[in-house]
């Protein structure tokens, strides 16, 4: 690719960096509040989820499809690992792993219906949405353990605690794994036969199965990747909502989907970056944190993320009506 | 035959890079049935989309019922009454015939769609035609023949004076060609200036009254069907000067070996009991008009499309053919064919993406130490087929849709040589190349036939067939109905091959 050239003012990646800048200095300068270290760490801890959700369903998206089903699976999954935990005496590991195996097992399902039984994925991941819905609000409403707890050991993979109580220091190390993981998925996407695979299919289906590419295994492998990442992100959402409710979730997916468009994906697939995921996200997670301290409520904030959203969508629209014109 | 109805006189009409249709003359006389032939790309489909407006001439005129007029789309044309009955049926599967023939004009009545209206009109319309259709059926539930009926109905509805019918017995049984039959003559009596475009030979011979003939764009004469023969319209229809030296001779060694063998290949309609083989370092050209089964035949030998039946042998390496099954292309890829489309932009390469991406999208596991890809490989492969093949990119890391049709083709070529297929299978190689490029393409296929590959090359270009073919396959309608070597091809047998039928 040219892009080598170009400047780097030309990357959506960069200009949305720099909006994640600008947000951040905005909502500083306007609120005291904001600019506390506890709020960014709660920024940080709430993006966790979100972020996991979005690099997996970057894939998906990437291949002109969509995974609907992130939302309400990650709920699920950390509604029946919690009970696991809860009324089955497990220990939180094993809840963890059952968390990630469940999203590799709906991310296949989804992956069947799409790839091979050539379901629309909206309609294939609508019905798994369902599913995954009906299928958590069979548990009651359960809390993993707390930080204290016998269990509670898992809350320091995302924020290191260091001391007790009050005066305890806390570091979101968290933030580093997310780093890797986006730097290791975006190394894949890039790098790999599988990465590149699923850029060809969003980008010509036809003519990669006419060059003898197994198209298939490919687009299933692409949810499954997706639904490895949501059966991560229900960990880091366990870890961060005191109680996880029967029910919820619904709606969740359109944050995380949203951010990556903001990123810079495609709205026709082909093309996409999980670096851009990664900043994305981050502008959709301080709109949703920081209108609140400024006086702008929730609602605000969505209002506000839509209109993001178009504009994001709308320059990747007339980027590629310029690049068609050339 | 009355009055002259419609005279189109001196039209010329250029396209960036091509001279679409130079000087072309047309008439039609109320009460005639006028047949308009030619190969393809002759310009018998721009002329017609001149006529209804969908191109606007640069020169020339058109005189309709006495006056000088030029429609600037097909909704002024259609209410003028020169309408257009397409091969590719325009119906809405989903609506109700009546609703179909009365889309975009509903009757109304305050508010609401007259639906009872709309049903009356239709049966009035097919009564006058003598045909019978339940104005209530939805569109899907009707044969192809039906369907036409009402695309029929649909025109005289707009009180057409002038219809084309461009291939209108491509998709029909015997029985419903004859049907339509009986309609055209009816509507002749009746008055209207009827155009009929059709390859089918027999078909021109007994429903035309007139025969104009086109070629490369250009008029090439008018004559009266009863009083002509068939040989004088191919004649006229491929009567070119070849500039280009046709080949003499076949250059495959008498005693190269069989590498691919078919027998009795089935799939769809377009695929009939298709049978041939492929000799070592042979261009086999295919050769027929739009619609031939061709591509077909070859999508269904590349496992892209499904087939019923048929036997298909390759050489392996060891020199032995033997039978092989191919379902998906992975199966082709696997015993050595490459595919290269027609249409490359939509199934030969992922044009957004780069030089590089494209040539290795067909071997990656060549590029790859365990998961990851090796790009230094990558860009040195490409770069050497970039010099090999002389494709014209600043780098190899230039998207494929900046270059032009004859280096994107290149780029194809590229993607199987890494593979070492052993056939190729060039369907329509220089479709959308410019003439210099066009060369180049030749020279390339040349060159990998005489290094051994083997190459299937269809084409829907007389000159090209003539220039690259060993051997020459002819097929009409899904079946082969030629099979003829180089030493023996003219364009005359060739063309009575393409126009005829076996059954």
């Amino acid at each position: 690719m040219t892009k080598k050239k170009k400047s780097i003012l030309s990357d959506q990646r960069f200009i949305v960096l720099l909006v994640v800048i600008a947000l951040t200095a905005i909502f500083s300068f306007m609120s005291k509040e904001f600019r506390q270290y506890n709020t960014m760490l709660s920024l940080l801890d709430f993006s966790y989820y979100d972020l996991l959700m979005a690099i997996g369903v970057t894939f998906p998206l990437i291949t002109g499809g969509v995974d609907l089903s992130i939302g309400t699976g990650m709920v699920c999954y950390a509604l029946i690992g919690g009970t696991l935990i809860r009324s089955h005496g497990m220990p939180v590991i094993v809840a963890m792993l059952v968390c990630v195996l469940l999203g590799v097992l709906i991310g296949t399902l989804n992956g069947v219906l799409i790839g091979v039984m050539n379901l629309p994925p909206f309609l294939a991941t609508l019905c798994t949405c369902m599913i995954t819905r009906g299928a958590g609000s069979l548990c009651t409403a359960t809390p993993w353990p707390g930080l204290t707890q016998e269990g509670g050991w898992f809350h320091s993979i995302f924020k290191l605690t260091i001391g007790t109580g009050r005066s305890a220091d806390r570091y979101p190390i968290g933030f580093l794994w997310m780093v890797i993981l986006v730097l290791l998925m975006e190394f894949v996407l890039n790098h790999t036969k599988f990465g590149r695979y699923t850029i060809a299919i969003g980008s010509n289906k036809e003519a990669a199965a006419l060059s003898g590419i197994n198209v298939k295994f490919y687009h299933v492998m692409v949810y499954v990747v997706c639904g490895l990442f949501t059966g991560l992100a229900a960990i880091a959402y366990a870890a961060v909502t005191p109680t996880v409710q029967p029910g919820t979730g619904a709606g969740l997916e359109m944050d995380a989907i949203g951010g990556v468009f903001v990123g810079g994906v495609a709205a026709t697939g082909g093309y996409g970056s999980v670096l851009g995921t990664f900043v994305g996200i981050f502008v959709i997670m301080l709109l949703k944190t920081g209108l609140p301290y400024i006086g702008l409520q929730a609602n605000w904030q969505q209002i506000i993320t839509g209109l993001v959203l178009i504009v994001a969508v709308l320059i990747d629209i007339i980027k590629e009506k310029k690049a068609a014109a050339l | 035959m009355g009055e002259v109805i419609l005279t189109m006189k001196d039209i010329d009409k250029s396209f960036p890079g091509v001279h679409a249709l130079d000087h072309v003359n047309f008439e039609v006389k109320r009460g005639e049935v006028h047949a308009l032939m030619g190969e393809n790309g002759a310009g018998k489909s721009t002329l017609m989309k001149v006529l209804t407006g969908i191109y606007q001439k640069d020169s020339g005129s058109i005189v309709y019922k006495g006056k000088e007029t030029e429609f600037h789309n097909t909704r002024e044309a259609q209410d003028a009454g020169v309408v257009i009955v397409h091969q590719e049926l325009n119906m809405v599967g989903d609506l109700t015939v009546a609703q179909n023939i009365f889309i975009g004009r509903e009757p109304k009545k305050g508010f609401r769609i007259d639906d009872k209206k709309m049903i009356e009109e239709s049966k009035k319309l097919f009564q006058e035609l003598n045909i019978e259709i339940d104005p209530r059926e939805k569109m899907h539930n009707l044969t192809v023949g039906k369907q036409q009926m009402c695309e029929i109905a649909k025109a005289i509805s707009h009180k057409a004076e002038v219809i084309i019918f461009d291939e209108p017995s491509a998709a029909l049984t015997e029985k419903e060609i004859a049907d339509l039959f009986v309609i055209i003559r009816d509507l002749r009596e009746k008055g209207l200036g009827i155009v009929y475009i059709s390859h089918r030979m027999d078909e021109i011979k007994v429903i035309t009254d007139r025969v104009t003939v086109m070629r490369d764009g250009g008029y090439v004469g008018t004559l009266i069907t009863k009083d002509s023969t068939k040989e004088d319209i191919i004649n006229m229809m491929v009567g070119r000067v070849i500039y280009e030296d046709p080949k003499q001779h076949s250059m495959v060694a008498p005693d190269a070996p069989v590498v691919l063998k078919v027998e009795h290949l089935n799939a769809g309609k377009m695929v009939q009991d298709v049978s041939f083989e492929l000799r070592k370092g042979e261009i086999l050209g295919f050769s027929g008009l739009m619609g031939a089964g061709r591509t077909e035949t070859a999508r269904a030998l590349f496992g892209a499309d499904p087939k019923q039946s048929g036997k298909i042998s390759v050489m392996g390496k060891d020199g032995q053919l033997r039978e092989v099954t191919i379902n998906s292309p992975q199966d082709a890829v696997k015993y050595g064919i490459g595919y290269l489309s027609e249409d490359r932009r939509r199934y030969g390469c992922v044009v957004q993406k780069s030089c590089i991406e494209n040539t290795t999208l067909a071997t990656m596991e060549q590029f790859t130490k365990g998961f990851l890809i090796d790009s230094a490989k990558e860009k040195e492969v490409t770069e050497k087929y970039i010099k090999e093949l002389a494709t014209k990119t600043p780098t190899a890391d230039q998207l494929v849709v900046n270059l032009s049709g004859g280096n994107q083709q290149k780029v194809v070529i590229a993607k199987w040589l890494t593979r070492d297929s052993d056939i190729l299978i060039f369907d329509e190689p220089t479709r959308g190349i410019d003439v210099g490029a066009k060369n180049e393409i030749y020279k390339l296929m040349n060159k990998l036939a005489a290094e051994g590959k083997s190459i299937i090359m269809i084409s829907s270009e007389m000159t090209e067939v003539l220039r690259m073919s060993d051997r020459i396959i002819i097929m009409c309608e899904g079946k082969v109905t030629g099979n003829i070597d180089i030493s023996e091809a003219t364009q005359e047998n060739i063309m009575d091959k393409a126009t005829r039928s076996i059954d």
